[in-house]
């Protein structure tokens, strides 16, 4: 590592309307290091980055490259710059031969027409460099992603660049294919490459971070030396644990914690996906609350689509009061009384353009078939009865749903749901960007359904409030369940250290 | 927000001024326009012409739009009046008597177009503008199978007056398309189909999550469409007397999916107006009548369709509402701030 | 040779495989059944016959390969045909004085086209269509009779004759093979070529990856509107008038050589050598249809129907492939969003959701 850094963010501030995305945002980046920038949902780590390449311009602050102070107003004048950016979809085209992509816009030519013969020397010289030895004539989709990954990288270093962004390059990625990316990263940082590296997995920061930036709510909560931060201290900053308690442990009129002695209404014995979840096995009893916890990108919304039959299971069996099932889309689970609402509600929950009134009896209409619809009168009724039972602040039924807040939003989801009588409600994140009254409003409801017999699955990222209202927590780690705790007192240390556990 | 609730309540706002305009400029090019004279017990006059010649057109885009709606298209629709009217001629050829069977084969004909399309969308995963494209290709092809190649004329009358026939005075195609808007309206409104068929086009994934089987839905629109196709077919072959493989309802989908357009239904998906789509076809025969009747060459109808098609589509594009926009936006909105030299604040 | 068997049954080239086979086999079945049908005579009919479907073809290929489509194209051609007919027969000019103007004005033609469809991210098929409608207009207000073309350099130009094996090959053929190579040179060996595969394949990665997306979406579109004059003007001399109502439904034909020549709708994937295939078995199948004589010419039209769909329906099974193995790979996979149902299928990846679009 060299002394000076390559890259260097101070008093970096972003604001969207209504919301303080970066706050006096610092960060550094030294050529021949592997810094991993690390925080929660809303961090601020997207924004950082997007700030930096020139998505959106930054409010105050400065950048500066190699010493000279910089402003990109695209993203192609950072990549010019010598700044590459890979995400998580390989931004190449998939149709093209690996060569081409790697010299896609400036291929070499002879005598005015493309020399192919230079290009797929030169691009199996640059692969050789990362250790990949393929067939450079061959599409880049006949290979496995962790390949293409290999080949953008690979297009990166030949356009000379200086800093590498690599934002959760490893999500698609197995075991072996993730060992195979970090050689070639510690191969680049020998040959003096700056790489910024994000990612949520935990085992892979300390695998190959030289410098780790945690980031929570906007603000820098310190930078670090991989070797000098224990993970459980990671894990506290990245949540905010230490320090002042946010959570109103507001009438802690926690629901009986009793064990529940009746018979399981869903029962997951070793169901996954490839690709998706590892097995997990998972319980849940009438008038229960079950949390997943975990920290982002841990699995939990994918263990939910795969209950939710959004996600075809390839392993395990899943139970549904007794009687084995097969959940091959969400019109199944449906069909046996299982609800949900989604994390995205924007692009998954809500139909835009219709109006409240029509999203709050699209489900059970569905469930009904076209056929038998409910009468116009039936369908108002509904609505106001849960307009008024939820709180939702709307002039009428008739408006769109487009139009109203975050909030509101997610009270129409809930009745859509709620108006389907289900047995099991599966929740991820129904509190996410909805205010603290609004919030109990929700929660409050969640829990006196639970006492009438409804089952819940239930996802937060507010850890505080996963303790306070689950009888049992399941935890989540890197796409597969570590444990499992229930009882009288859980509390959030316990699930922050077995988050954390199994560290090295 | 009240302005956005009366402008969604006067969805039909522009097409409705649209027609009453060129209504306007025909009155004002003949006085007599809008007259209606009793003959031979029949009601005659300009707004009987123009109904009577839209009658196809109105209940072919009918269908479209229900199939435009979530997000699809079906460009066969021209094919499958030519295969529907030949059906029809063929078996009245042979047997002048038996018009309920013609009629039943022209409707299965259309039946198993919309059905074969639907296959193709629905449950093989094909763009929609392909697979209404292999039929478009094939079903005249088809259609000049069935008649031989040869136009075959329509002498049977329980046949005829279908196309040509007056019922109350009224022409019976008139009839014919009020009775399927109704049916469609009914269809759409009374079932959860139009509800369905919205939320399709608004939000195909939300859609799939709530637990409805998209499947079966898409593929029914285009089996009402095929069907639609036929009627037309049947209205068409019975007003021309004859069944022409080739030129039967030749470049009907493309004024269809025009009148859809001009309706206010989006292309892409969503919300839909079968009001509108009745207005846009009227639109369309006006519009040929008055081109027609001022003395511009018919030929020129072609190019006014251009320029509307043209015109509808970057209004409702998003890009040029963002690009009238921005102009907008720089005027009130102040300058952002770019860091530039060191004037960083800590 | 097992290398060559691996690519051959690559999911990228199988379509453009089966067309030749299928070209190959028709051809063949043609021979051995009627005599005289396996000559030179019968071949370069085919070329000649052809030519201004294969030199659209060749257009419409490189609109496709971008993930667009062009829809105007039939109504060019016929305008080409009415405006060489207007400068031959009215204006009294000679064939190298018209025939440059009618290129220009193709090329303009298709370029505003691609601008509107470009910046105002209308959909290619409604703008084309939209096209098609003005450019038909346009035959009719100009004249509705058809005009004979008795303009002498037209007529020596036409009867130029290169005489070949048995047969013998006009100027359209040989403009038709000349254009061909040209195409195919633009394709493999020009950035610009490269760059409209890049946008098929994927248009945002290709903007991302800092190519010139803008210029090269209105330059496809131009070179197709060049291609549809082109082709007008090789029917001009091949029937020597000028009429509106020619080449209806030749857009549908060079969309369904194109397909059938192993280019795939959604974009990206596709070779110019395919479309001439497809073109020779379209004219194939007419030929064979002319030769049987007992079957009505209206087969021709079932049997691309057919054959359309059999070539989409090969097509499709390979998408399906293709998106199997990106989410069951080897490990963790990307969430997939999208809904597996049938119907509304929501191409990300190719830019845009909507199916009226092939973008």
């Amino acid at each position: 590592m060299s002394d000076l850094p390559i890259l260097e963010m101070t008093g970096i501030d972003k604001t969207f309307p209504g919301v303080k995305a970066l706050q006096q945002v610092d960060f550094r980046l030294f050529p021949g290091e592997i810094h991993t920038l690390m925080g929660q949902n809303g961090a601020g780590k997207s924004t950082l980055i997007n700030v930096l390449t020139g998505v959106f311009p930054h409010d105050l602050g400065e950048i500066r490259l190699a010493g000279r102070p910089v402003s990109f107003a695209a993203p192609l004048e950072a990549e010019a710059a010598g700044i590459q950016t890979l995400y998580q979809e390989v931004n190449l085209c998939p149709n093209l031969s690996v060569a081409e992509n790697i010299f896609a816009g400036r291929h070499p030519k002879k005598r005015g027409t493309i020399d192919w013969k230079a290009i797929n020397t030169k691009t199996r010289e640059a692969l050789a460099a990362l250790d990949l030895f393929v067939d450079v004539t061959r599409s880049l989709d006949s290979y496995p992603i962790a390949v293409q990954q290999m080949v953008a990288i690979a297009r990166a270093v030949s356009v000379d660049a200086s800093v590498l962004i690599l934002d959760e390059p490893t999500s698609s990625l197995d075991d072996g294919e993730v060992a195979r990316l970090f050689a070639v990263l510690r191969r680049l940082r020998e040959a003096g490459m700056a790489i910024l590296f994000v990612t949520h997995f935990l085992e892979q920061t300390y695998a190959v971070s030289d410098r780790i930036t945690v980031m929570r709510n906007g603000t820098r909560e310190g930078e670090y030396l991989a070797k000098d931060l224990p993970v459980d201290v990671l894990v506290a900053k990245m949540t905010g644990r230490e320090g002042a308690n946010e959570a109103l442990k507001a009438d802690a009129s926690d629901a009986a914690r009793s064990a529940s002695a009746a018979a399981p209404f869903l029962s997951m014995q070793g169901v996954g996906r490839r690709g998706l979840m590892s097995p997990v096995d998972l319980d849940v009893c009438p008038g229960q609350i079950v949390g997943l916890a975990g920290l982002l990108g841990s699995g939990r919304t994918e263990t939910a689509r795969l209950v939710f039959g959004a996600e075809r299971a390839d392993t395990g069996t899943m139970r549904i009061d007794g009687h084995s099932v097969k959940l091959a889309s969400p019109r199944d689970a449906v069909r046996h009384g299982i609800a949900c609402c989604p994390e995205d509600r924007k692009k998954e929950g809500i139909v835009a353009a219709l109006s409240i009134r029509e999203n709050i009896i699209l489900a059970l209409q569905a469930r009904r078939g076209w056929w038998r619809l409910l009468s116009y009168a039936r369908q108002r009724k509904m609505a106001e009865q849960y307009i008024a039972q939820l709180g939702i602040k709307a002039h009428d039924a008739e408006q769109p749903i487009g139009l109203l807040s975050g909030g509101n939003q997610q009270k129409v989801l809930l009745a859509r749901w709620l108006a389907t009588e289900p047995k099991l409600l599966i929740l991820d994140e129904p509190t996410r960007g909805i205010d603290v009254a609004a919030k109990f409003e929700i929660m409050d409801r969640v829990r006196s359904l639970c006492a009438k017999g409804l089952a819940i699955l239930f996802i937060s990222s507010e850890m505080s409030e996963v303790v306070r209202v689950s009888h049992k927590i399941a935890v989540l780690r890197d796409r597969r369940k570590v444990a499992e705790i229930a009882g009288e007192h859980l509390s959030e240390d316990q699930v922050y250290q077995l988050i954390a556990g199994g560290q090295s | 927000m009240k302005r956005l609730h009366a402008l969604a309540r006067h969805q039909l706002l522009w097409p409705a001024l649209t027609l009453i305009l060129l209504i306007l400029l025909d009155v004002a090019h003949r006085a007599s326009f809008l007259s209606l004279t009793i003959l031979d017990g029949h009601l005659f006059g300009a707004p009987i012409d123009i109904l009577n010649r839209a009658a196809p057109l109105v209940i072919v885009s009918l269908g479209m739009t229900l199939v435009i709606a979530t997000r699809g298209i079906d460009i066969s629709v021209g094919a499958t009046v030519a295969m529907a009217g030949a059906a029809a001629a063929v078996i009245l050829e042979a047997d002048p008597s038996r018009v309920g069977m013609a009629l039943g084969a022209a409707l299965a004909v259309g039946l198993l177009a919309g059905m074969w399309n639907g296959l193709l969308v629905a449950f093989v995963g094909m763009q929609p503008i392909i697979a209404t494209l292999i039929l478009m290709v094939a079903g005249r092809g088809v259609a000049q199978l069935l008649t031989g190649g040869q136009i075959i004329p329509i002498g049977a009358e329980g046949y005829l007056r279908l196309g040509d026939g007056y019922l109350a005075m009224v022409p019976c195609s008139v009839w014919i398309a009020l009775v399927v808007s109704v049916v469609l309206t009914l269809l759409v409104n009374r079932t959860a189909l139009g509800l369905f068929v919205r939320a399709i086009g608004i939000n195909p994934v939300a859609t799939r999550l709530v637990g409805l089987r998209s499947s079966a839905i898409v593929f029914g629109v285009y089996v009402i469409c095929g069907l639609m196709a036929a009627v037309a077919g049947i209205i068409i072959s019975s007003n021309v007397r004859s069944a022409d493989g080739n030129n039967a309802g030749l470049l009907l989908e493309l004024d269809a999916i025009l009148a859809v357009t001009l309706g206010g239904t989006s292309l892409l998906g969503g919300r839909f107006s079968l009001g509108g789509t009745v207005l846009g076809a009227l639109i369309i025969q006006t519009l040929t009548y008055t081109t027609y009747s001022i003395g511009v060459p018919p030929e020129a109808t072609l190019v006014v369709k251009a320029v509307v098609v043209i015109v509808v589509s970057v209004i409702q594009s998003e890009a040029a509402r963002a690009m009238l926009l921005k102009p907008m936006k720089n005027l009130f909105s102040p300058a952002r701030q770019r860091a530039s030299t060191g004037t960083s604040t800590s | 040779m097992r290398k060559l068997t691996g690519r051959l049954a690559d999911p990228r080239t199988l379509p453009i495989v089966a067309t030749i086979v299928l070209f190959v086999a028709l051809f063949g079945f043609g021979s051995v059944m009627y005599t005289g049908f396996f000559s030179m005579q019968v071949l370069t009919g085919l070329l000649v016959d052809n030519a201004f479907l294969l030199v659209v073809a060749i257009g419409m290929t490189f609109v496709i390969l971008s993930g667009g489509i062009d829809l105007s194209v039939g109504a060019v051609v016929a305008l080409t045909t009415i405006l060489c007919a207007v400068g031959a027969e009215w204006l009294h000019w000679p064939i190298w004085i018209v025939v440059p103007i009618v290129l220009v004005f193709g090329t303009l033609y298709g370029a505003a086209m691609g601008v509107l469809i470009h910046f105002f991210r209308l959909q290619p098929f409604i703008i084309t269509l939209a096209g098609m409608f003005l450019a038909r207009g346009a035959c009719f207000l100009i004249t509705t009779q058809s005009i004979t073309i008795n303009e002498p350099t037209f007529h020596a130009v036409a009867s130029l004759s290169l005489p070949l094996g048995g047969g013998s090959l006009n100027a359209g053929a040989l403009i038709g093979i000349a254009a061909l190579v040209v195409a195919i040179f633009i394709a493999h060996f020009t950035r610009f070529g490269r760059n409209v595969y890049a946008i098929g394949g994927n248009e945002r990665s290709a903007l991302l990856m800092g190519l010139p997306v803008a210029r090269t979406k209105i330059a496809v579109y131009a070179l197709s509107g060049f291609c549809a004059a082109l082709g007008g003007v090789i029917f001009t001399l091949y029937v020597l008038s000028g009429y509106g109502l020619q080449a209806q439904g030749m857009e549908l034909d060079a969309i369904a050589a194109t397909v059938i020549g192993g280019t795939l709708l959604t974009g990206g994937v596709g070779y110019v050598i395919g479309s001439l295939f497809g073109v020779g078995i379209l004219g194939t199948i007419q030929t064979l249809i002319t030769f049987d004589g007992t079957l009505s010419s209206w087969w021709t039209r079932i049997v691309i129907g057919a054959l359309l769909c059999v070539f989409c329906l090969l097509q499709r099974m390979i998408e399906r492939q293709a998106g199997r193995r990106r989410t069951g790979g080897a490990g963790l996979g990307p969430r997939s969003k999208e809904p597996s149902n049938g119907g509304q299928r929501r191409p990300e990846q190719h830019g845009g959701g909507d199916p009226v679009t092939m973008v």
